[in-house]
């Protein structure tokens, strides 16, 4: 990088902080966290919810949006039930949040551990992850139809589904696929979704549903091929990803003839019993890191769908969250035996 | 040539007097979290990772590097002056290593162990010059049965060598595999062997169960004996650097052949810690002092701290050409990557030129740093044994608790390390080997997940590690290993009859 770049970085990361910094006493009203906020991650290092949660503390740190410093912590014993009763045990205490995947709801119906967001505080909904159907770029597969007609012609368990974890997303959307076209794969479950989308490249599995940051380098060099994504609308974006195509060009499932969605929720929680205030603190906190250039494009970079909720409505879409993994749970024989 | 004027185009970039001090710094930083046990490379990369986004991205890639080289440098002292292992990969390290220690020879071995850890660094650096993108070709041919087989082939390669009762040894790596066991199963999602305590829904650290049992149970063995610690008769003299680097170019063969391991479990994408246990187990039972392996071999140091480093620095690659990460530490520098805005993968050479030169001119030059930094010190190092044990061992106990309690944040683990502790104790009292356990420990998950991704692929075929050259031949030459000592025997047999 050469030194014009550097200072004019510097100079605009300067000019943020000042800004901000004008601005704070403007926020300074209410509650305030009194010491070092703890920011569990129910996750491993490097996994796309640690990620999110790395970049917010780099935003947070970099705007001087907080007083007091954000410290990630990551739980993710147990699929991450470690991080969730971490979160529960510290009823009352609002120096402490957490960013969630979809085990909030999966790892308490597939193992029984005793807890359940309604332990929780809920805050603000901060993304939703998308899931892309991923084939690799070398086989005939234009469509998702192509695909399953194939996998269909050749028989139950003879295609390999390459996933994260077991009774987790992608394997509840893996059963999903299966119920809307009738065909049965055989679901390979590993560590985290960079070792998948490599699998697929290697062509050790068949497809796989990686989010789009886990796939979207491999895709870049005409590794994988995407197919569909499972979400109700096309991803927004319309920048050019690779040569001739955008995120904005991959159809919806439910185009493809598959009638399958599933989105993931990237939210905030604290732990339960948190006053009004407290909750308000953090929600305008994540508002004003929404605002940020460098949210902005990462939210680009991995495709997410942007959508931000905060008070009872977060409360009613993580209830009905919760009725959808439970069915869709249910229906996949997923749920722990009591 | 097209790599060495990108590599100078590296070195253009890297050398500003800003990139040199972060240089610095991150070695410095680097050597310490890999001194204290339990920080670990992962941990210390993730808390620090916050503080570069506000540099460029060259810059802080050259820093956190840094941090890592330093970790892998760090974590060879403590393993040879206390017996603790401050990483994972330095377990093989102590095998030999404590015993020069002890026999007043610490100088001597930490000096062989960082100026063989930066041989397989650089033979690794090179290799990533100018054969990345081939290399990164190959990580693609890994599927789960080919992991297995280099699973199996690590675990068949230790099998075997101990000198004590195969049976004893067999015992211990049980134990190792039943206690890798606990915890969430992958392929099923359930979790196992918790009987209804949440607690150990995360299963035992490694690193826990390592600071137990080599730190605490050596403390407590020392104390039974009258906290004696023939280490402070070590003689603190500069020239002791000189004086092992001329017996070093003697063990040539050995570093050639644990460079090659460590630079393949790297790109594999295996990491440093199958690389170091492979290495210390082959150069075990290819050098003609094998017999005398433990009891303080000089060679006994090379093998595993070549291999590591080797590993530790070829799990980059793939990192940087294929988006996987080859280490814990690698996947934090993977979230850094796409958080700075670069993405890993196919294009990010071709892309993000001076990004990627950068890098790797500031392995060369970051090596070079951290191989000066730390042989300077090596005499302070050892002075440290000089210190009254009665005085040190305390400490010692402090800085593992610390360790074991960082690892999770868990005021358990520090009760469990005290449990791994007379374990240890027990283990040596009673002549069971340690190695054997701590193998199955930390490779005991990965090796029963590949192995049941394996089966699922196959739909329960075995013959699926016969089903290609690549697996095929691992899994043969992991056979072989396993038998050598009956080969051995018979071929003798034969030749007397």
């Amino acid at each position: 990088m050469d030194n014009s770049m550097t200072s004019r970085f510097t100079a605009k990361s300067w000019l943020v902080a000042v800004a901000f910094a004008v601005m704070a006493p403007a926020f300074g009203a209410g509650w305030e966290p009194t010491k070092p906020v703890e920011f569990v991650v129910p996750a491993g290092t490097g996994g796309g919810a640690d990620q999110m949660a790395r970049l917010l503390q780099g935003v947070i740190s970099k705007n001087n949006l907080m007083k007091q410093p954000l410290i990630v912590v990551n739980k993710s014993g147990g699929a991450g039930a470690e991080g969730f009763l971490a979160i529960k045990e510290a009823k009352g205490d609002p120096n402490k949040i957490i960013i969630t995947l979809s085990n909030l709801f999966t790892t308490p119906l597939a193992t029984g551990v005793p807890f359940n967001w309604k332990d929780l505080t809920p805050v603000a909904m901060l993304a939703l992850d998308q899931f892309v159907l991923w084939v690799n770029a070398e086989t005939p597969y234009k469509t998702a139809k192509d695909y399953l007609d194939a996998v269909k012609a050749a028989g139950p368990n003879k295609f390999k589904m390459g996933g994260t974890g077991s009774k987790q997303e992608d394997q509840i959307i893996t059963v999903a696929i299966e119920k809307a076209a009738g065909v049965k794969f055989i679901y390979i479950p590993f560590k985290g979704g960079g070792d998948v989308a490599v699998q697929l490249v290697g062509k050790h599995i068949d497809s796989s549903v990686n989010n789009p940051i886990e796939a979207v380098a491999q895709w870049r060099a005409g590794k994988l091929r995407p197919l569909c994504v499972f979400d109700d609308t096309r991803m927004p974006y319309k920048t050019k990803v690779t040569e001739t195509m955008s995120w904005y060009d991959i159809p919806t499932c439910k185009e493809a003839g598959v009638a399958t969605d599933y989105v993931m929720l990237r939210g905030i929680f604290m732990p339960g019993g948190a006053t009004r205030e407290q909750v308000d603190y953090y929600v305008d906190l994540f508002k004003r890191v929404r605002e940020t250039a460098d949210w902005k494009k990462f939210m680009e970079d991995g495709a997410f769908n942007t959508t931000f909720m905060s008070g009872p409505e977060y409360t009613k879409w993580v209830e009905k969250a919760e009725t959808t993994h439970r069915e869709l749970m249910r229906e996949a024989g997923f749920l722990a035996k009591p | 040539m097209v790599e060495l004027s990108a590599l100078f185009h590296g070195f253009s970039v890297v050398l500003t007097p800003f990139n040199i001090m972060l240089m610095m710094i991150g070695i410095v930083l680097g050597v310490i979290i890999g001194v204290l046990p339990g920080l670990g490379g992962a941990n210390g990369v993730a808390i620090l990772l916050p503080l570069t986004f506000t540099m460029p991205p060259t810059s802080a890639i050259i820093m956190l590097s840094c941090i890592y080289w330093g970790a892998l440098f760090g974590g060879a002292i403590t393993s040879i002056l206390f017996n603790i292992p401050g990483e994972p990969w330095s377990v093989a390290t102590t095998f030999d290593g404590y015993p020069m220690a002890q026999q007043g020879r610490a100088g001597e071995a930490l000096t062989a162990a960082f100026t063989s850890s930066f041989i397989g660094a650089l033979v690794a650096v090179v290799m990533i010059t100018f054969l990345a993108p081939l290399v990164a070709q190959f990580a693609l041919q890994f599927g789960p049965p080919e992991f297995f087989s280099v699973y199996l082939l690590t675990f068949c390669s230790f099998i075997g060598m101990g000198k004590g009762s195969p049976f004893k040894t067999l015992a211990a790596m049980t134990l190792g595999f039943a206690l890798a066991a606990v915890g969430m199963d992958t392929v099923t999602g359930q979790l196992r062997l918790i009987f209804g305590f949440t607690d150990l829904m995360r299963g035992f650290d490694f690193l826990i169960a390592v600071i137990g049992l080599f730190g605490i149970g050596e403390i407590l063995l020392s104390m039974e004996e009258g906290l004696s610690f023939t280490g402070k008769t070590a003689k603190i003299d500069p020239k002791i650097v000189l004086e092992t680097w001329k017996k070093l170019p003697r063990y040539w063969l050995t570093s050639i052949r644990s460079c090659l391991i460590g630079c393949w479990m790297g790109i594999t994408p295996g990491g440093a810690t199958p690389a170091s246990f492979m290495s210390y187990g082959v150069a075990k039972r290819m050098s003609k002092d094998g017999d005398k392996f433990g009891t303080g071999q000089i060679e006994g140091v090379i093998a595993p701290e070549t291999a590591a480093h080797a590993a530790g620095t070829s799990a980059l690659l793939p990192m940087l050409a294929l988006g996987i990460p080859g280490s814990p530490t690698a996947a934090v520098l993977l979230g850094g990557l796409l958080i700075w805005g670069l993405q890993p993968g196919p294009l990010l050479f071709v892309e993000q030129k001076d990004f990627v030169w950068g890098l790797i001119a500031s392995m060369y030059l970051g090596n070079l740093a951290g191989l000066i930094i730390v042989l300077t010190c090596v005499p302070l190092f050892a002075a440290i044994l000089r210190i009254p044990f009665s005085i040190i061992a305390p400490v010692i106990i402090v800085i593992c608790a610390i360790g074991a309690y960082t690892v999770h944040n868990a005021m358990l683990d520090i009760w469990f390390m005290l449990l791994f502790g007379v374990i240890g104790y027990v283990f040596k009292k009673l002549d069971y080997p340690l190695a054997p356990l701590v193998l199955a420990l930390v490779l005991g998950d990965r090796a029963e997940d590949s192995f049941r991704q394996s089966m699922l692929i196959s739909q329960g075929e075995v013959s699926v590690f016969f089903s290609n050259w690549l697996v095929g031949g691992i899994t043969a030459l992991s056979l072989v290993m396993l038998f050598w000592p009956l080969i051995s025997k018979v071929q003798s047999r034969l030749r007397a009859g």
